[in-house]
């Protein structure tokens, strides 16, 4: 139903905000409750990633507003750098706990593969992005991985295309390309968390109907997405 | 209904069981302040690792022989970069592939490189040089490519030959022009020249580090500091990072083949690794549709671990009825 004040609801914009406001209304969105299941350290772990990523992304913007060879040449730059280099390490430790915990939870379960699917697109651009830091650092490292990686890339053609060699190329896709990727894939996953709602405990039962499943989980359950 | 309606419809909406309050924007505030507290401590404790890169300059002032018998091995055609195949240059039989897959050949050379050209004699000839190397210059390139090729065979081998494979100690002759352009090539690289010549190539700006970098990477030097540092490919080295530093552990499984057979001893290991990854992280990617795999989280029951206060209360007798409490 739309108010007779709101004439741009019949347009495209009232279409897609009609669409957005039901699929995910502000309490869905940001929800002021949570299931009582949800008590386990391990839910933290999806929060510290996303903290991470945020420390991630704010240091190597400093990093990028000051140039890639400041860090070298200054001490406040080192530790920037140095920020930036634990940020990363704490993310991809948070990120990997994270994944093993949603895999023993079976989260993909009730219509959620999609969730678990960017999940999992975005661990592999987070390994291509770190990837790529490490290959820009401008130092003997960046010397020995360029190198050493250059030849499983060719192997299989990407070398040709992507040249982990080109110091230029990989600076683009280290602080433009990937982290965009990253940046829509987080957003992407995260909505896709507050719409289908945290999956409950393997074997449950809707409370409403009730039945034996809480102590027997079905067989299917826990397969199907 | 079908199979699949009912498989769906077995796992309830998160909605319909209880609830209890949740402060989301707080909760992740107190994240954001604990990891960014954490990791300015973890960076003030650690720091971060910064080995000063290798110049041509640097190579060549440490380990002149090294640097010598590599420009001779560039000049004849003879070096990893040149005897490559794609993306740098049409080598027969050197592409890698995975099974019936010749990936390497399809992407074709896109980057070409002419060692001998583009190492060794364009360095020479784009700077002043001295009547006698530009009679050198001038020899080379009027010499057919078989008598090329056997003045540097003729003289890599004498460098092999000669103590600590120093060039003054060569003995021997028919190396032609060779051992003057070598020379002038050390000569240039000490001085700095090299550097610069190997990346500019007349222009300007430059952020392609391509040539400058697989000539470093045909030398044995770079890769003696290199395992030095247990970066080495047999020491777990695409994960490592110099110093005791973590690196990048999550490369674990990606390095982790490697080391064993028959990857480890594969003329086309990387190709049959890169394979392997895509599968595996395709099936990562898969796991929800997977039969089998898919079930490993309910037979592991880890999940009653994560979901004990939930399984606490269910699992009482007066909890059959499936409230969570």
């Amino acid at each position: 139903m739309t108010a007779p004040h709101e004439p741009a609801s019949r347009g495209w914009t009232g279409a897609v905000r009609r669409r957005a406001v039901a699929a995910l209304p502000p309490d869905k969105l940001l929800p002021d409750t949570q299931p009582a299941y949800m008590a386990s350290w391990i839910y933290v772990f999806g929060v510290l990633t996303l903290s991470s990523l945020v420390v991630v992304l704010a240091t190597g913007g400093v990093l990028a507003l000051k140039g890639p060879a400041w860090w070298h040449v200054s001490d406040a730059g080192k530790y920037v750098n140095s920020l930036h280099l634990w940020s990363v390490e704490l993310f991809m430790f948070f990120m990997v706990i994270h994944l093993w915990g949603k895999f023993f939870m079976a989260a993909w379960r009730g219509r959620r593969a999609l969730t678990w699917i960017t999940g999992v697109v975005c661990f592999l651009t987070s390994i291509g992005t770190a990837f790529t830091g490490y290959l820009v650092q401008q130092n003997f490292d960046s010397q020995w991985i360029a190198g050493q990686a250059k030849d499983g890339l060719n192997s299989v053609g990407i070398g040709a295309f992507f040249n982990v060699l080109d110091f230029g190329q990989m600076l683009m896709w280290h602080i433009v390309l990937l982290p965009f990727v990253l940046g829509l894939l987080t957003a992407w996953h995260i909505l896709l968390v507050r719409l289908r709602g945290i999956v409950p405990p393997i074997g449950a039962a809707d409370p409403a109907h009730g039945s034996p499943a809480a102590s027997a989980p079905l067989p299917a359950e826990g397969e199907a997405p | 209904m079908t199979r699949r309606r009912r498989e769906r419809a077995a796992v309830p909406d998160p909605a319909a069981f209880p609830t209890r309050s949740y402060d989301l924007v707080k909760e992740f505030t107190i994240a954001l302040v604990v990891v960014a507290l954490l990791t300015a401590a973890l960076a003030a404790v650690f720091s971060s690792p910064d080995d000063r890169p290798v110049t041509l300059a640097s190579w060549s002032r440490a380990d002149g022989a090294d640097f010598t018998a590599t420009a001779a091995a560039e000049l004849g055609g003879t070096s990893g970069t040149a005897e490559y195949g794609p993306p740098y240059n049409h080598t027969p039989g050197a592409a890698q592939k995975l099974g019936p897959l010749g990936l390497q050949s399809a992407a074709g050379v896109r980057i070409p490189i002419d060692t001998a050209e583009d190492f060794v004699l364009r360095p020479l000839a784009d700077a002043p040089q001295p009547p006698v190397v530009r009679v050198a210059l001038a020899a080379w390139a009027a010499a057919p490519a078989a008598r090329q090729q056997a003045w540097t065979k003729a003289y890599s081998d004498a460098l092999a030959k000669a103590p600590g494979g120093d060039p003054a100690k060569v003995t021997g002759g028919g190396f032609g022009p060779v051992p003057v352009l070598v020379a002038r090539l050390l000569d240039m690289a000490r001085s700095g020249a090299l550097d610069g010549q190997l990346q500019a190539e007349g222009k300007f700006y430059e952020t392609d580090y391509t040539r400058p970098l697989l000539f470093l990477s045909d030398g044995s030097y770079l890769e003696t500091l290199a395992r030095a540092q247990h970066l080495g490919g047999d020491q777990w080295g695409m994960m490592n990072e110099t110093g005791d530093y973590p690196g990048q552990a999550w490369l674990w499984l990606y390095t982790f083949w490697y080391q064993i057979e028959p990857f480890k001893s594969s003329g086309n290991a990387d190709a049959l690794i890169w394979g392997l990854m895509a599968l595996l992280s395709l099936g990562l990617m898969l796991l929800p549709f997977i039969p089998g795999l898919r079930s490993i989280p309910r037979w592991t029951r880890v999940h009653r671990l994560i979901w004990r206060s939930y399984h606490r209360t269910a699992d009482q007798p007066e909890g059959r009825d499936n409230s969570p409490g």
